[in-house]
């Protein structure tokens, strides 16, 4: 048996990749559902109404999302420059650090200054955070992965001395916990009585402005280019380290926004459990997407309704949470399998 | 206490050799993995699976070695499954990797919420006893520190120089070495790379396994969410740290797990003026920092995350 | 098909030109190696048809043919690496199963590739004994192996530090590392492709004497090339490949240069020269690019003190074994990499960047279409737009990329230079060797440049490809352009260029002009004997001064 390359590579085959991966992974974890007990069916029909059956659920799906799409922005604008930034959780947490700092009442603006501000403050520290990686990278050939990876530790307990330490609200009791976000820089909501925010509406006008970037724009053309061959892109005038450093930037500053939106459109303060692991889930979200900018939105809400969905059914069917972990793993395991085939096909002689 | 006072203590080199044990084995684990070729993002989660299924395997009545071994084989299976995907089809290692430690971690954490829904402590076991070596335990501070602990320790120490043997005294290590430095190399002398990588991955993530068996069964005696937290990437940078070598392997983990050791030691007696975080922090900066000293003289096996495809020649 | 046993050698679908080979005396001795029948196709094209041939031991075959004549197909089947379409294999009598290195290996079938298959982290030792024991055997072999390599080293000639890394070691010693790991399986035939491309004619004529003694010892050898100098020398018998058939069986000793030609490429050389070579009716004018006192040292490749200057309207040729620091020059006049010493001046100013040299209006064919010229995984389309991504008519303000004008552009340069794809979002390295070249030579003489670096432009291409790059590069010229012209085919160089100079080991020889540029003054300069020619000039003006 041998693996060759498929002289076309069919639309079809590349765009009904993720569909088939999805369905995979649901079929692979129907195994687990019946080992507690239950109708696969059944469940996933209790997941998609908890998800996406009611006002509320579906709210709290797209708002479950945001996060995500920005995550999934900065894992995606990352690989396609081949640089691994696997540190989206540190990034977002320092992004939240960023908000933490403008927002609880050191600035006092009217929200249209301040909300901006605070974004803005967010993707720059999201993106300071990435240059160390990336100088390493560039200057040192330390490998990114590694150093993104071990930076997310690091972030996490400098954000866990700050909010037991300087910044602890002296009047939250119990768990540490930062100052809240002032009024002013708190979003506002999408919807009553639901968590959506307007970050749903940012993080999915980051997706338009990045895709516009990357497909219509001499820079992105450059971070396409040299994603995909280096020399050839040094050959055609462009200056690879300059790139990379300008991708990994963007994609910092996307993670960054991340953990803005969740301070200042969710949680409303900064604490250690602001993200249950967004960072790793928006590269899920990105391969979903197969790191088209704009297809990372869909696959965003995909992953977040299986969240979501995944959360409620849990109670009520008394299936372990963790059921959604291993969906999501599943599919990027599944995507990556099918683009393989969609690009090569086997030959069995 | 300062740290002359630490570093004559046999307690400290004692917890030393203790810390070091599971990064001997994952970091062993990771080297095999990339020495074939193949980098194993999926060292994270398949050293939380090990630790949980190790200790599942004792907690259902089963015998320490026999959750060892069974621990090993679920490596095993996480391996196939990662050399599958990375190996046959040529898929990204990196994004493979890091989706099997999602894989591996959530399914053990879901295999224990299923088995103990309503556990509000961690059920126990008894974990492996520390077992002195005759006559040298008795050697003053020596004996204490490196003879007096688990036989997974041992083991950990006595797997360095048959790794080593392996890789460069038998013709599979050689092979092995072959299809991570030229596959084309390897094919041409009839044999399979892509066999030999497989083969590789599995036995690697076996060892990652058997490194997070030793959490749960050593040097502690229950399963933790989160209790393997962040040892893999340590162990990935370690291998980088090490160049590739299992002897500076060893030294790598060993000199890791000192610092750690007396960073918590340091954290008792400092721990007044300075926040605990940045004692905790300083593991995963050590690490940073031994990685840029060493990635500019690093050799790094030429093959590494280049797949191969048969009959693929230039 | 059933073959008459008394013609083995002949393919039924010869050319009208294999008569010529007629009398060629089947080696002596019994055949080691017989392959008959041989078919490959690969998509449309037949890389192999039909191809008949037998090797007895002690003999050194050649199979002489231009690049995709079908021989490297023709050894990968015979080493297991592809399977033939129809066709077997018989080595000392027994059939070999087809698609299997490992029985090739267990045949007594060694290969030397033209890429060598060697792992540079291990050592001389460790190559050699790869492979070469029960992976499951904890024997380790490796002092036994030294013992045997060692007299096997003195008995044929072949000196390697065993227990170097390979990577420290020159081509032309890892070339004696791959020679010894088929020697070492004990092999009985031994396969060489393209060995000579590599080497320098020292390490030419070494290997050739080594060549000889195993013969002699009774190994057979079949020795790829497209070098006719040096199958003439080496071997016994040569087969002439092209397109894909056997066109001709040779003794050595019998052949001429002429007919091997003819042979070769189906046409004679005369024809093939007059061809494209025409007189340079047009004055050069200024120097388009200057080189002064370069040097360079870059990994393995460097350059000394290398001068030159390209004058607008002429073809400048620099010839050289490659290797010799050809892609280390392409790198600097490229602006990719910058020299220790010297200066390069381009239209007069000193380079900085690549952009400001493609921005300058540079035509550059490089060596590597695929991984250096195009960005392999981008389409047609956006390849034509890769080097002036950032000014009109592709972008607008400067960084909006309009993709109606890409498009365009992309159609136009699809029309006139005829790129075969199915749509211009095709990705381009789904396009064959001559039709990236093609968008190549679209994309880079468009905007008709004063300076062309062309290095080699036509390598690997069929023959109608080659013939149109050339008619590209001596059009441009007539239109004023200052052209740069590498290669490694002399032939080539000496049908297009107006001056020649050589490059050998980072040095670069004056350049002579055409009539002065025999093929063999250039020999000795591109393997280093610039003294010899010295001597000869100042010979030739010594004499003149007598008269």
């Amino acid at each position: 048996m041998r693996i060759e390359k498929r002289p076309h590579v069919s639309i079809l085959w590349l765009v009904s990749a993720p569909l088939l991966a999805s369905l995979a992974a649901l079929i692979l974890s129907a195994a687990l559902i019946i080992w507690a007990g239950q109708s696969p069916l059944r469940a996933y029909q209790e997941l998609v109404l908890a998800a996406l059956g009611s006002r509320g659920g579906l709210a709290e799906t797209l708002s479950y999302a945001t996060p995500l799409i920005f995550t999934g922005l900065a894992a995606a604008i990352a690989f396609r420059a081949k640089f691994w930034n696997i540190g989206g959780e540190g990034q977002l947490y320092i992004g939240a650090c960023a908000a933490t700092a403008l927002g609880t009442g050191i600035l006092t603006a009217p929200p249209v200054i301040l909300i901006p501000l605070l974004f803005i403050a967010g993707a720059l520290a999201g993106g300071i955070l990435l240059v160390i990686p990336v100088i390493l990278k560039t200057a040192l050939r330390v490998d990114e992965v590694v150093t993104t990876l071990l930076l997310n530790f690091i972030v996490l307990l400098v954000v866990s001395f700050l909010i037991e330490g300087p910044w602890r609200d002296p009047m939250a009791l119990g768990w540490p916990q930062a100052a809240p976000i002032i009024d002013e820089g708190v979003l506002p909501k999408l919807l009553d009585r639901t968590r959506l925010h307007i970050g749903f509406l940012v993080a999915v006008g980051c997706a338009v402005i990045s895709w516009f970037v990357m497909q219509r724009t001499v820079w992105g053309f450059e971070i396409r280019a040299v994603g995909l061959a280096a020399t050839a892109a040094a050959f055609a005038g462009m200056r690879v380290t300059r790139v990379v450093v300008i991708a990994a930037l963007i994609s910092g500053a996307m993670a960054g926004m991340a953990g803005v939106s969740e301070v200042a459109g969710l949680k409303g303060y900064m604490t250690l459990d602001l993200s249950p692991g967004f960072g790793y889930t928006g590269i899920a979200v990105a391969m979903l997407a197969g790191l088209h900018l704009l297809a990372v939105v869909p696959a965003a809400i995909f992953l977040s309704a299986v969240y979501v969905g995944a959360d409620s059914m849990s109670r009520t069917l008394d299936i372990p949470t963790y059921l959604a972990d291993v969906l999501v793993a599943l599919s990027v395991l599944a995507i990556l399998v099918c683009t393989v085939f969609a690009r090569y096909r086997l030959r069995f002689s | 206490m300062d740290l002359f006072d630490i570093m004559l203590s046999a307690g400290f080199w004692a917890a030393t050799v203790r810390i070091a044990s599971p990064l001997i084995f994952a970091t062993l684990g990771e080297l095999i993995c990339e020495r074939a070729g193949v980098l194993n993002l999926g060292i994270e989660g398949i050293m939380t699976i090990g630790a949980m299924t190790g200790w599942l395997w004792v907690y259902q009545g089963g015998d320490l070695w026999g959750g060892i071994i069974f621990a090993a084989c679920v490596g095993m299976v996480c391996g196939l499954l990662h050399s599958m995907v990375v190996v046959y089809l040529g898929a990204s290692q990196h994004v493979t990797g890091i989706a099997m430690t999602l894989l591996a971690s959530s399914f053990g954490y879901y295999v224990y919420k299923m088995l103990f829904p309503r556990a509000t402590t961690p059920p126990k076991i008894t974990p492996f006893e520390p077992w002195a070596v005759p006559f040298l335990s008795d050697i003053p501070l020596i004996g204490v520190a490196f003879f007096q602990q688990t036989p997974l320790t041992y083991l950990a120490f006595a797997l360095v120089p048959v790794v080593w043997w392996f890789f460069y005294r038998t013709p599979l290590g050689l092979a092995v070495r072959a299809a991570g430095e030229n596959p084309s190399a390897v094919e041409a002398q009839g044999l399979n790379v892509l066999r030999l990588r497989t083969g590789a991955v599995m036995v690697g993530s076996a060892f990652m396994a058997v490194g997070g068996a030793f959490m749960t069964m050593s040097a502690f005696d229950a399963f933790y969410f989160g209790m393997i937290n962040g040892r893999g990437w340590i162990c990935i940078a370690l291998v980088i740290f090490a160049s590739w070598h299992p002897g500076k392997a060893l030294l790598g983990a060993l000199l890791f797990a000192g610092f750690d050791a007396l960073q918590v030691r340091f954290q008792q007696t400092a721990g007044a003026f300075i926040p605990y975080q940045f004692f905790l922090m300083s593991p995963y900066i050590l690490s940073i920092i031994a990685m840029v000293f060493m990635a500019r003289r690093a050799r790094y096996p030429k093959a590494l995350l280049i797949p191969y495809y048969r009959g693929q020649r230039v | 098909m059933t073959k008459s046993p008394n013609q083995p050698f002949r393919s039924q679908s010869s050319s009208p030109l294999s008569h010529e080979s007629k009398g060629t005396p089947p080696s002596g001795g019994v055949p080691l190696l017989v392959a008959e029948g041989i078919c490959k196709t690969f998509g449309e094209h037949r890389a192999n048809d039909d191809i008949s041939l037998r090797l007895a031991a002690g003999e050194i075959l050649c199979l002489l043919g231009e690049n995709g004549a079908g021989k490297t197909t023709l050894m990968n089947i015979l080493f297991g690496h592809y399977v033939a379409d129809a066709g077997t294999i018989t080595v000392a009598g027994q059939p070999l199963p087809p698609g299997s290195t490992q029985a090739a290996l267990r045949a007594g079938i060694g290969m030397v590739h033209q890429h060598f298959t060697l792992a540079g982290g291990l050592t001389v030792l460790e190559n050699v004994v790869l492979g070469t024991q029960s992976l499951w055997s904890l024997r380790d072999v490796r002092a036994n192996a030294r013992v045997r390599l060692q007299t096997l080293m003195n008995d044929v000639g072949l000196r390697v530090d065993l227990d170097a890394l390979v990577d420290t070691l020159p081509v032309g010693q890892r070339q004696r590392v791959e020679i010894l790991k088929v020697l070492y399986r004990q092999a009985r035939v031994l396969i060489l492709d393209e060995p000579t491309a590599i080497l320098s004619p020292q390490e030419c004529d070494g290997l050739f004497t080594t060549l000889r003694a195993l013969a002699a010892r009774g190994l057979a050898v079949i020795l790829i090339s497209h070098k006719l100098e040096d199958v003439m020398r080496i071997s016994d018998r040569i087969a002439v490949l092209r397109d894909g058939r056997l066109v001709g069986e040779v003794a050595a000793a019998k052949a001429k240069r002429d007919d091997l030609v003819r042979m070769m490429i189906g046409r004679s050389l005369t024809q093939v020269s007059k061809g494209t070579s025409e007189g340079n009716d047009q004055d050069t004018g200024e120097p388009v690019l200057v080189l002064r006192k370069v040097s360079v040292r870059k990994g393995r490749d460097r350059l000394c003190d290398v001068s030159v200057s390209v004058r607008q309207g002429e073809i400048l040729g620099i010839a050289g074994i490659s290797g010799n620091g050809q892609s280390l020059l392409a790198d600097v006049i490229y602006g990719l990499v910058r020299p220790d010493q010297g200066e390069v001046r381009l239209y007069g100013e000193a380079i900085s960047s690549t952009q400001q040299v493609i921005d300058a209006g540079v035509g550059r064919i490089c060596e590597d279409r695929l991984g250096t010229g195009m960005i392999a995984g981008m389409s047609v389309a956006e390849n034509a737009a890769s080097t002036r991504r950032r000014i009109p008519p592709f972008a607008r303000w400067g960084w909006y990329i309009d993709n109606r004008a890409v498009r365009a552009r992309a159609q136009d340069y699809q029309q006139q230079f005829d790129v075969r794809c199915r749509h211009i979002g095709q990705p381009i390295a789904e396009l064959s060797g001559g039709n990236i070249q093609k968008l190549i030579l679209a994309r880079e003489l468009a905007d008709q440049p004063r300076f062309i670096l062309a290095h080699q432009p036509s390598r690997g291409l069929d023959a109608g490809a080659i013939a149109f790059v050339h008619e590209c590069l001596i059009q441009a010229r007539k239109q004023g352009a200052g052209i740069l012209l590498m290669s490694e085919d002399l032939d080539e160089l000496l049908a297009l260029s107006d001056q020649v100079a050589v490059i050998f080991e980072g040095t670069l020889s004056a350049p002579l002009a055409r009539d002065e540029a025999t093929v063999s003054r250039l020999g000795l300069l591109m393997i280093g004997h610039a003294d010899e020619i010295e001597n000869e000039k100042i010979e030739k003006k010594s004499k003149r001064h007598a008269h």
